[in-house]
């Protein structure tokens, strides 16, 4: 060891330094617990899901598609083209008569068409008549329906899952994706606004 | 130029047994090369429901249909960074099991060497510490000299 000379005990360092390293760990817990609160409540009311991928299509126009229509269920077919210049903006929901969570969003949906939000439908991997069945029994809150039974114009939106809902404004742009169900919270915390906002 | 469409209908039309067998864990190309070529991106693309594997690993519906796609692509003559394109576009960063250096992803490439850049930050430091506080020096001769007399001194236990 050098033989530095100096005194064998190290000078006493500024106590409140010494203090306040004591309490670093503390404040870190503090702050982790916040953060941790904040993201219980958000999965709480849906407006953060840890598994939420950001959709690579926000700000961008949708995929070029047309889609064949639910036959006997009385409605047009979908298309690209219908997605354009709308007078207002308008909803792309994808769905499936097997799909648990779109039995629980499916009031959403019937109250957002009944307020005279146009709503279209994809029915994704789903047989027709299994469609059928499903909005016979739960409405049909769609002014629109396509039938993607192979799921490729659904890889096209980049789609992972069902339910997910694109907003797409009077321009033709997609504004907003929700992957999950929507429900009443959503529909007012962040639905509603952005309906405002690009009316 | 005029090779090149009978070509591709050959091409297409050997794989097309292939492409009947989508489904079965057999949804292979015929061909090992291109095969390989599908598996190394399969790879490298993350299957969306399940977050953490592969598609190539990943039992899920969508992970089959991007296989599904990765392979088509492969067998129509598509480079590997053409196919990855593809599923970008449509899947953003996350579907890249090495996303991209950029901005939104400076932090996930940037941690470990913070990370790391810290750790010996702190190693140097409590070093440093530790070389102020060294040991006092060693006992001079005649302290030596006392110290045994005193030790001598002490009735043996």
């Amino acid at each position: 060891m050098s033989a530095t000379g100096q005194a064998p005990i190290a000078a006493p360092r500024n106590p409140w330094r010494r203090r306040l390293l004591l309490l670093a760990p503390l404040g870190v817990a503090a702050g982790a617990g916040v953060g941790f609160l904040a993201m219980l409540r958000g999965m709480g009311t849906g407006s953060y899901n840890p598994r939420g991928v950001p959709s690579a299509l926000i700000g961008k126009a949708p995929p070029d598609f047309a889609l064949p229509p639910l036959e006997g269920a009385d409605r047009p077919a979908l298309s690209a083209a219908d997605l354009r210049g709308a007078a207002r903006p308008v909803l792309v929901n994808f769905f499936a008569s097997w799909c648990m969570p779109c039995v629980i969003e499916h009031p959403q949906l019937m109250q957002l068409s009944r307020a005279g939000v146009p709503v279209f439908g994809i029915a994704y991997k789903d047989k027709p008549d299994d469609s059928q069945n499903f909005l016979r029994r739960h409405g049909n809150p769609y002014a629109r329906l396509g039938v993607d039974q192979p799921g490729r114009v659904a890889i096209d939106w980049g789609l992972y899952g069902v339910p997910e809902t694109y907003l797409i404004d009077k321009e033709g742009i997609i504004r907003w994706r929700w992957a999950g169900p929507l429900t009443e919270d959503t529909l007012r915390a962040e639905l509603q606004p952005l309906l405002r906002r690009y009316a | 130029m005029s090779l090149r469409a009978p070509l591709l209908a050959l091409l297409l039309l050997l794989t097309a047994p292939a492409m009947a067998a989508i489904g079965d864990p057999a949804e292979q190309l015929r061909d090992p090369a291109q095969e390989e070529r599908a598996r190394a991106i399969g790879r490298e693309l993350r299957c969306m429901v399940c977050q953490n594997q592969s598609i190539e690993d990943s039992d899920a519906d969508l992970a089959r249909d991007l296989r599904r796609i990765v392979r088509e692509q492969v067998a129509a003559g598509r480079s590997d960074s053409e196919v990855m394109r593809f599923l970008h576009d449509r899947y953003g960063d996350f579907v890249l099991l090495r996303p991209p250096f950029k901005l939104a992803t400076a932090l996930l490439w940037g941690a470990p060497v913070v990370a790391l850049g810290g750790g010996l930050l702190l190693i140097l430091a409590m070093r440093r510490r530790a070389a102020a506080t060294a040991p006092p020096e060693a006992l001079s001769a005649a302290e030596q000299a006392r110290l045994e007399a005193r030790l001598k001194d002490r009735p043996s236990a």
